[in-house]
C-alpha cells in the first residue's frame, strides 16, 4: 500500500474538515435565518458540487487557481508561487467540493431548532454568539457531527477534481483515490484491491455512523438531496 | 441584565401599537390599539387570530410595530417617531410562551440560570435558589427540563423569566392544558410573587374559565382592536359590542331604540331601527331612547310560511325573503322586515317549506335569544 497517498490524503481531509467547520457553520446559519429574497440562489451555489462533473469543477477550479486566474494571481503575489498542482491548491478545491457534505447537515439541524427558543434566548439577554452556542449548536450536535464526518469522508475519497486540479505529484498531490487509479492503470490489481478495500470499509463505517446518527436524532439530517 | 436590576417597580406598561398582520391564505387586518397596564394581572381575552400574541411579541420586540410607543414608565422600548427600538436583549420584559420553550438540553438549574449569565457567581446561585423556591422546584433543579411534569414546566418557565427581576411580565396562554386546581396554584404563586415587586403582567387567554377565574383587569381584543375593558363581568357578561358580538357568532347584530322597560317581566321592549318591528328582549342596563344593539344568532331564528300562533315566543315578524343561499348542509335565508335579518335553516326545511324568494314568510324569535348590547 502506498503509505506516502493514504497519509497525504488524511492530511487534506483533516484541513479540508477543518476548513470546512468554520466556513460552514456561519454560511449554515445565514442560510438558515436570514431573510434575504435571493438567498436561494446561494444555496444553489452552495449544493452545485453535488450535480456537476468533478471534471467541470475541476476544469474552473484549475482556471481560477492558475498563475492568469484571479486567486492564482492573488496566491503569486502573496507567496511567490501558484497555487495549480500544490497542496494548498488542493486544499482550496476540495474546500468547495465537499462544501453541500457540511452546510446541508448543518442547515437541517439549524433549522429544526424550534425558533421559539431563540425568542426565549434574546428575551433573557442573550445576544447571537451566545444563542449560538449554548442553545443552537447543542441542540444540533449530530448535525454538527454528521458535517465533519462527511466532508471528510467525502474528501478522502475524491478523484476527479484532485485530479484536474492537483495533477499526480508523488508526494504533494497524489491522494489514494489517485493511487488506486494509477496501479490499475499499470495493472497491480492486487495493490489496487488493497487500498480500495481500505477507502470501502471506511466508507461503510462513516455512513453507518451518519445514519445511526440520523436515528438517534429522530431525524434525517443528510440525504443525497439539497435540502428543501 | 445590569439595565433590568434597576427596575424601578410600580411603573405602568404604556403601548400604543399599529402593525400590519398578514397570514397565510388569510385575509390581513390591521393591530391597531392602545392599552395601559398597571402593576397587577390584566387580562388580554380574545379568539385565537386577535393579534394578543402578536402584541406581546411587539412588546417583547420580537416583532417591530409600523408605528407607535411602547414604555414601561420613563423607559421606553419602542417610539416610531423617535426611531427608537430597543433589542429584545435590552427591554427588559418577561416572557413565557405558550410552549414554554424550556431549553431541553439543559438542567431545570441551568434554564433558570440562563438570563443571569452577567451576575457574579454567587450572586446567581442564590437568585437561582430563591427563584426555584418561590416557584417550588427546588428537588427538580438537577433534572433536564424534558423529564419534568406539566405543572412543573409551567413552574420553571416563570422562574427562569422572573429571576431576571423584569419590569413586566407578558405570560401567553402559560397555563393552558393543566387543570383548574393546578391552574390555581400556579396563579396563587404569581400573585404572591408579585405582591413584593408590583409590575405589570399580561396575560393572554382565550379561555373564559381563565379570565373568571383571574379576576381584576380585563381588556377584550379581537381583529387587532379593543372591543371591552372592564372587570370579567363586565366584558363576559353579554357581548358588549358589535364586533364582540360578530366574532361571538352571532349573525345578526341590529341597531335598535329603547321603548319601554318593563322591570316586572325582566324584559324591555326594543324599536328595530328604521323599521316598525318591535321585539322584546331581556332588560338590560338602558333607559327608554338609548340607541343600542341587539345580537340574535342566525340559528336561533325560526321561519315559517303561515302566520305562527299558540307560541310562547314574544317575537313574530314579518317579512319577505330576499335571497336563499346554500351553504354546504346549511341555507342561509335573508329575510327582510324593515330590517335584515340573516336565518339559517336546514335543506329540509327549504324543501318542505318550498321556500322561494319573494315569498311572504314569519320570524320567531324567543326573547331570550336575543342579545341586548349597549354602546
Amino acid at each position: 500500500m502506498n503509505v506516502e497517498a493514504l497519509w497525504l490524503s488524511l492530511r487534506l481531509a483533516i484541513c479540508v474538515s477543518a476548513i470546512l467547520f468554520v466556513v460552514g457553520m456561519p454560511l449554515a446559519y445565514w442560510l438558515a435565518y436570514s431573510r434575504w429574497r435571493w438567498k436561494f440562489l446561494l444555496e444553489a451555489v452552495v449544493a452545485l458540487p453535488l450535480v456537476l462533473p468533478p471534471t467541470v469543477l475541476g476544469f474552473y477550479m484549475l482556471v481560477a487557481l492558475g498563475p492568469r486566474g484571479p486567486l492564482g494571481r492573488l496566491w503569486v503575489s502573496a507567496f511567490g508561487h501558484g497555487l495549480a498542482f500544490t497542496f494548498a491548491g488542493l486544499v482550496i478545491a476540495s474546500v468547495l467540493y465537499s462544501l453541500p457534505f457540511a452546510v446541508q447537515p448543518l442547515l437541517a439541524s439549524f433549522e429544526t431548532v424550534d425558533r421559539k427558543l431563540l425568542d426565549a434566548s434574546a428575551v433573557l439577554g442573550a445576544g447571537r454568539l451566545r444563542t449560538f452556542s449554548r442553545v443552537i449548536a447543542p441542540l444540533s450536535m449530530p448535525g454538527i457531527l454528521t458535517a465533519v464526518v462527511l466532508s471528510f469522508a467525502h474528501t478522502l475519497g475524491e478523484f476527479g477534481v484532485v485530479l484536474m486540479v492537483g495533477g499526480n505529484l508523488s508526494g504533494v498531490t497524489r491522494t489514494i483515490s489517485i493511487d488506486i487509479y494509477d496501479r490499475v492503470q499499470s495493472l497491480q490489481y492486487a495493490e489496487a484491491n488493497r487500498t480500495a478495500l481500505l477507502l470501502l470499509v471506511f466508507s461503510f463505517a462513516v455512513l453507518s455512523l451518519v445514519y445511526g446518527l440520523n436515528r438517534r436524532a429522530g431525524r434525517r439530517l443528510w440525504s443525497p438531496w439539497p435540502a428543501q | 441584565m445590569v439595565a433590568v436590576a434597576g427596575a424601578v417597580n410600580s411603573a405602568n406598561l404604556s403601548a400604543r401599537v399599529r402593525k400590519e398582520l398578514r397570514s397565510a391564505g388569510r385575509q390581513g387586518f390591521l393591530l391597531d390599539l392602545t392599552i395601559e397596564a398597571p402593576p397587577g394581572i390584566t387580562i388580554l381575552f380574545g379568539p385565537s387570530g386577535a393579534g394578543k400574541s402578536t402584541l406581546l411579541d411587539c412588546i417583547a420586540g420580537l416583532q417591530k410595530p409600523e408605528e407607535g410607543r411602547i414604555a414601561v414608565g420613563d423607559y421606553v422600548l419602542f417610539d416610531s417617531l423617535k426611531r427608537l427600538n430597543r433589542i429584545s436583549q435590552k427591554r427588559g420584559i418577561a416572557y413565557v410562551f405558550q410552549t414554554l420553550a424550556l431549553f431541553p438540553h439543559m438542567t431545570v438549574q441551568e434554564n433558570v440560570a440562563y438570563g443571569l449569565s452577567n451576575e457574579s457567581k454567587d450572586e446567581r446561585s442564590i437568585r437561582v435558589a430563591e427563584a426555584l423556591e418561590v416557584f417550588r422546584v427546588e428537588r427538580l433543579a438537577s433534572q433536564k427540563s424534558g423529564e419534568i411534569s406539566g405543572g412543573e414546566r409551567q413552574r420553571v418557565a416563570l422562574a427562569r423569566s422572573l429571576v431576571t427581576q423584569p419590569r413586566v411580565l407578558l405570560l401567553d396562554e402559560p397555563l393552558t392544558g393543566l387543570d383548574a386546581k393546578l391552574k390555581a396554584s400556579i396563579v396563587d404563586d404569581i400573585r404572591a410573587w408579585n405582591a413584593a415587586k408590583k409590575i405589570p403582567i399580561l396575560y393572554v387567554t382565550h379561555s373564559r374559565d381563565e379570565v373568571d377565574a383571574l379576576g381584576e383587569r380585563v381588556i377584550a381584543m379581537d381583529h387587532g382592536r379593543i372591543v371591552s375593558e372592564g372587570t370579567p363581568l363586565e366584558v363576559l357578561d353579554a357581548p358588549r359590542r358589535k364586533r364582540l358580538a360578530q366574532a361571538a357568532g352571532f349573525e345578526n347584530v341590529l341597531e335598535a331604540t329603547v321603548l319601554d322597560l318593563r322591570e316586572m317581566d325582566g324584559v324591555m321592549r326594543l324599536r328595530l331601527a328604521a323599521s316598525r318591528c318591535e321585539i322584546e328582549v331581556p332588560l338590560g342596563h338602558a333607559v327608554p331612547g338609548d340607541l343600542v344593539h341587539v345580537a340574535i344568532r342566525a340559528g336561533d331564528i325560526l321561519l315559517a310560511t303561515q302566520p305562527p300562533q299558540g307560541l310562547s315566543a314574544r317575537n313574530v315578524l314579518e317579512g319577505r325573503l330576499t335571497s336563499l343561499e346554500r351553504r354546504g348542509t346549511l341555507v342561509v335565508a335573508r329575510v327582510d322586515c324593515g330590517v335584515t335579518f340573516t336565518v339559517h335553516v336546514t335543506p329540509g326545511a327549504e324543501r318542505a317549506l318550498e321556500l322561494a324568494a319573494e315569498k311572504k314568510v314569519w320570524l320567531v324569535l324567543k326573547t331570550h335569544s336575543c342579545h341586548f348590547v349597549d354602546g
